[in-house]
Order: C-alpha cells, then structure tokens, then sequence
C-alpha cells in the first residue's frame, strides 16, 4: 500500500531526526586552561569559523552547554572542578579532550598535574597537537557529529550501553599496576587523597 | 654605609654571625634562636623596611656537607638606599620549625604559607598556618628532595565517573 505524501514531507526516523538537531547546534563549555584555548578562540573567531559547523554558542554555565571542550592541562586542584562542571551538564552532552596535555598529560609528567582527563570523565573525541591546530579541533567537532547521526538515540539509550559503563584501562586494576607512583592501598573513589 | 659595614656592626651585637659576598650581593648565617631578633634589628635599625621574600631550599642531596638540611633564606630591602641583604639559617630534622616574622611583616604571612606548603617548615606564631598552592588535603610537602617527581599516587586518586553516572 503506498501512501500519497505530498512534496515537501518526508518520514524518518525519530532518532535520526533528533541526532540531526544536535549535531547541528552543540554548545560548547570551553574549559580552556592553557595554550589550547587560545587555538579554541582562535577557531571561534572569524577566520575558522566555527559557526560554519553551528558549534558557535560558548556557554560559559554548564547548565546550558552540550559539549564540553577541555583544552589544556589539567592539574590535581582542577579535576574536581572538572567533575563537577560535568556533572552540571545536561545530557545528551558529550566531552572533546583537546590537545596532547588534555588527552595523556603531555610532557607535564608530574605529580601535580592528571595524565589525561579520560582517566576520570568519559571522553568523546581525542585531538592531538600541542596545541592542534584550529583545523583539527574542527575536524574533531564534525567527527562528533558523525558519531552523533551514527548512534544517537532521542532517550539516551547510547549513554547506558553496558561496554561503555566500564572504567577506562589505566583505571582498571590490571591497568593501574604498571603506573609509576600508585599506592596499591589508596581508595579510588572514596575522599579525595584520603 | 654599605651593606658589609652593618654585618660588621651587627657582628657585635651577634658573635657568632657569619657572612659572605658574591658579586657585591651580602650573604648573612644565623642560628635559629638569633634570626628573628636580628631581623628585627635590620628593620628597625638598619632601614631594611621591606620583605622581599622567603624561601627555603632543600640540601638533602648537596655535595657539600651544609649545617642543616633546610635552608630558610629571607630577602630584605632598604627601600631608601636600595641596598639588598639575604639572611639565611639551617634547620634540621626532626624541629623544622622557625620563629613566624609576621609581627615584623604582613608581607610573611603568604610566603611563610607557601614555605609550610612546600617545605614542611613550620613557622611558631604564625595567625593562620594552612596550605597556600596545593589542595587542602594534600599530605606531603614536593618540593622536598626526597619527594618523588611523578607523586604518590595523587593524581591518580579521583572518582572515575562514567557515562552512565553522569
């Protein structure tokens, strides 16, 4: 049975639809702590555009941003600023850790400072560069939009997907053996450096 | 007078002060027990108005046997005449603690936190003894020797959140 529609309707799914309402407005929450966030300006401004991709909209308040973009370093007295910027954030949001020191700690291999934010928030998009160029933090973001379109969902179900509830590697027992300076005794989720 | 003249001057009120000069800078050594007295006597009777800054330097490791493992190094400044002069004294273990020059100079209360923060030296009679840089429940003191570079375990030791938590 065919159905008559006229020209200008179309029928999709409601996924898709909505994946491609929030590939195409992500609100950026710069958490621009170093040298990556001049390129993260340098990609807002007019030259790079990041409008051309409708990631244009920097909220500075959590509550009203969907992307958080961690550009820089990030040391022992940001992180449970960090956590707790993302947890303020609604969902669906999504992370992007730019920059090698954002991504792995970069040369700042000391005790101050945390070998790389997917150790503790869930990370989308990874961009290398030190800092990356504004090129490659666009990439990042339509990178994200590819992901998005492939497996959003309109409820969320992506975010409770059971392979993704488990800690990353270096979090891991097997994977936090080899680290340099970890006290096998020392709680991980209880008071901070208790 | 320059500033050799008042360490000679000084020299009698305190016997066992000892000095140096390097490239026109003067260098004083004091014991523990003099330093504030004569800190208060640079300031009150020497012009040496201003505290440029305290610092501490860790010898654990120095090749050359110095008289404690902690060096407490005070920079002081005649804002008339410009002149600089720089006490320093020796502690050791187990008594890091140092008389608090606050009562001389607000300007003490910042730095001497930052020498408990990074040095573990405690200063006696200081209003407000916490933590200035690190997390406030931060237990060791890195700029220590003996500290090592990568931590113990600090910045490993945080909530993992994960998507579905979040």
């Amino acid at each position: 049975m065919a159905l008559e529609l006229p020209d200008n309707v179309r029928i999709t799914k409601l996924d898709a639809i909505a994946n491609w309402c929030r590939k195409y407005s992500l609100w950026p929450m710069p958490f621009a702590t170093a040298c990556c966030g001049i390129e993260l300006m340098a990609t807002g401004a007019s030259r790079n555009d990041i409008a051309r991709f409708g990631a244009e909209v920097f909220r500075f308040s959590p509550r009203q941003a969907d992307l958080m973009i961690v550009a820089g370093r990030v040391p022992i007295k940001m992180m449970p600023v960090l956590q707790r910027i993302w947890l303020q954030m609604h969902e669906p949001k999504w992370c992007i850790s730019m920059g090698a020191c954002a991504s792995t700690g970069g040369v700042f291999d000391t005790y101050a400072v945390v070998q790389g934010i997917d150790r503790f928030i869930p990370v989308d998009i990874y961009v290398p560069g030190c800092p990356p160029r504004p090129e490659q933090l666009i990439q990042a973001i339509v990178d994200l939009q590819e992901k998005i379109q492939r497996e959003g969902t309109v409820m969320g179900r992506e975010f409770v997907d059971p392979e993704r509830q488990k800690p990353p590697l270096a979090m891991r027992p097997e994977g936090r053996a080899g680290l340099p300076g970890v006290i096998a005794s020392q709680p991980l989720d209880g008071e901070h450096f208790a | 007078m320059d500033v050799p003249g008042i360490v000679q001057l000084l020299q009698k009120e305190f016997p066992s002060l000892s000095w140096s000069e390097f490239r026109g800078q003067v260098r004083v050594c004091v014991s523990r027990d003099r330093l504030f007295l004569l800190l208060q006597t640079l300031k009150e009777q020497h012009g040496f108005d201003m505290l440029a800054d305290i610092t501490c330097v860790d010898y654990l490791y120095y090749l050359q046997k110095m008289p404690g493992r902690f060096g407490l190094v005070y920079v002081l400044t005649n804002t008339q005449t410009n002149q600089r002069i720089v006490v320093r004294t020796f502690l050791d273990e187990p008594e890091l603690v140092a008389p608090s020059v606050t009562p001389l100079w607000e300007a003490a209360n910042w730095l001497e936190r930052e020498v408990w923060d990074m040095f573990g030296i405690r200063f006696a009679g200081h209003p407000d003894l916490r933590r200035i840089l690190l997390p406030d429940g931060f237990t060791s003191h890195p700029l220590r020797k003996d500290y090592p570079l990568q931590g113990l375990g600090e910045r490993n030791n945080f909530p993992v959140i994960r998507r579905a938590e979040s």
